[in-house]
């Protein structure tokens, strides 16, 4: 069923229907205050959906869906179990003879509504939790819509809309949207061992490796887009296999590599001369092969936008103009791999220059910039559609 | 393939290209930064593109153009003129060549 149903049942389970103001005048039976239980856990279930969110992976859609615990929640609010619960104060000893002790029971019955009221308190929170993330499922499926209409490749395992797009699926496209999802995952996991190991001890050894390991990673991304470039070059140049604030900064279908060198650089404070000058030089000759690049790249547009518009506008047939446009493109790829060997080259060339702990800490300032750049994004995105 | 060597040889720095090849434009506006006049041969206009073209590709490069030659020397392509700008090792090549 669609998961903004799945919500529906949870509220139904809370009994969000009741009057949420329910004095606390009553005496609250002391099993319902079972529900300590699971709003603990939704309490650490929060914190995992709230840094996922922030690590930008909206990729894997199981962090939304409701755990299985709304078995659980169901069990502790209906069945007549004897709690032992850690954290449950004997206040529910039903053993007290309230006949005898009219203090007792007063005492009793204050804490009783206290219990209640910071049950409601936490009830409320959690239902407000259940309606942002309701909201935010509900704007992802809109969302989602929208892309499968305007002709974009929505990932896997989303049955195909039936009023969707007419043209098929680019399979190359839609198995590097899923290789895609993996490379970020196992970025964000080689990040956290970058920081973890560059604030302990590690030998220079194991540290080359990692940092090895983490360049060969990016080289890898290089050879996935290419390949994807080659079934659908225009896909990799709109970058909408990124995020969106990723999508800002966007040249020729990656990330600036003079905007590379800008991040690392200020995190490098003790340079030997020799790395100063080696540095400097990368810095300016990075520079001129993008722009020369990017005159290229203009150059191309504009002999395209030629083609396109060259011969009758407005005559109805423009069959031979497509088909040479269409041989013009081919050309693309290659700015595409263009680009990107000068993304690899610049790693490369800062590999070479920087010692194996100056680069560590250069791929774990690079990879958090991409990490901060993915969740500016969603910030972004839950910020733009709260409703007022 | 004489008429390549011979081309190759006009000038200090010979860049083998085509009217409509835009990667070939990037590479000599990359000289042109670096204070070079590159001699450039638009192949497409020469009768005997296919034979140069040829000739180019038996001399090593994937593709024909751009194909970059400094003091007559086949240097490569746009990948092998980028590695070699960003590893420091095309300036002092050019350097008997700046304008």
């Amino acid at each position: 069923m669609p998961s903004s149903q799945i919500f529906l049942s949870l509220y139904k389970v809370f009994g969000v229907e009741e009057n949420m103001n329910s004095t606390s005048t009553h005496f609250v039976p002391p099993r319902r205050v079972g529900i300590y239980e699971p709003v603990h856990q939704f309490g650490m279930w929060g914190e995992s959906f709230k840094s996922n969110i922030g690590n930008g992976n909206m990729n894997t859609p199981s962090h939304i869906i409701i755990p299985a615990n709304n078995q659980k929640l169901d069990n502790n609010l209906s069945e007549e179990t004897s709690h032992g619960t850690a954290g449950t104060p004997h206040m529910f000893d039903q053993e007290a003879s309230t006949s005898r002790n009219p203090d007792k029971i007063q005492r009793r019955l204050a804490q009783n509504r206290e219990a209640a009221r910071k049950s409601r308190l936490r009830k409320k929170a959690y239902v407000q939790q259940l309606e942002t993330s309701r909201l935010k499922l509900i704007q992802l499926e809109q969302e989602l819509d929208r892309a499968r209409q305007q002709g974009f490749y929505v990932g896997n395992g989303i049955e195909t809309n039936s009023l969707g797009f007419s043209e098929t699926m680019n399979p190359g496209i839609a198995a590097f949207e899923m290789e895609y999802g993996h490379w970020v995952e196992e970025q964000n996991r080689q990040i956290c061992e970058l920081r973890t190991v560059l604030h302990g001890h590690i030998n220079d050894v194991e540290l080359c490796l990692l940092v090895e390991t983490a360049m060969k990673h990016y080289f890898e991304l290089f050879k996935m887009k290419s390949t994807a470039a080659k079934a659908d070059v225009f896909f990799v140049m709109s970058g909408m296999w990124k995020t969106s604030a990723e999508r800002f900064f966007l040249w020729i279908g990656g990330f600036r590599p003079s905007d590379l060198l800008k991040v690392l650089l200020p995190h490098f404070d003790i340079l030997t001369d020799q790395q100063i000058l080696d540095v400097c030089n990368l810095r300016q000759s990075c520079q001129q092969a993008e722009d020369a690049l990017s005159q290229g790249m203009e150059k191309l547009q504009h002999t395209l936008a030629d083609c396109v518009a060259g011969g009758q506008l407005g005559g109805g047939s423009y069959i031979p103009q497509v088909n040479s446009a269409i041989d013009r493109l081919e050309a693309l790829v290659s700015f595409v791999n263009q680009a990107d060997h000068l993304r690899h080259e610049t790693l490369q060339q800062m590999y070479r220059i920087l010692t194996t702990r100056q680069a560590a800490r250069g791929l774990l300032a690079l990879g958090e910039y991409f990490q901060r750049l993915r969740a500016l994004s969603s910030s972004w995105a839950t910020r733009h559609r709260e409703p007022t | 393939m004489d008429k390549v060597m011979r081309m190759s040889s006009e000038r200090g720095v010979v860049i083998f290209s085509k009217s409509s090849c835009c990667l070939s434009y990037a590479v000599q506006v990359l000289f042109q930064d670096l204070g070079v006049n590159p001699k450039i041969h638009e192949i497409d206009k020469d009768p005997e593109c296919r034979e140069i073209e040829k000739a180019l590709m038996r001399l090593g490069c994937s593709k024909p153009v751009p194909a970059v030659f400094i003091g007559g020397k086949l240097v490569g392509s746009t990948n092998e003129v980028m590695s070699m700008h960003l590893s420091s090792s095309l300036v002092p090549l050019v350097k008997p060549y700046l304008c």
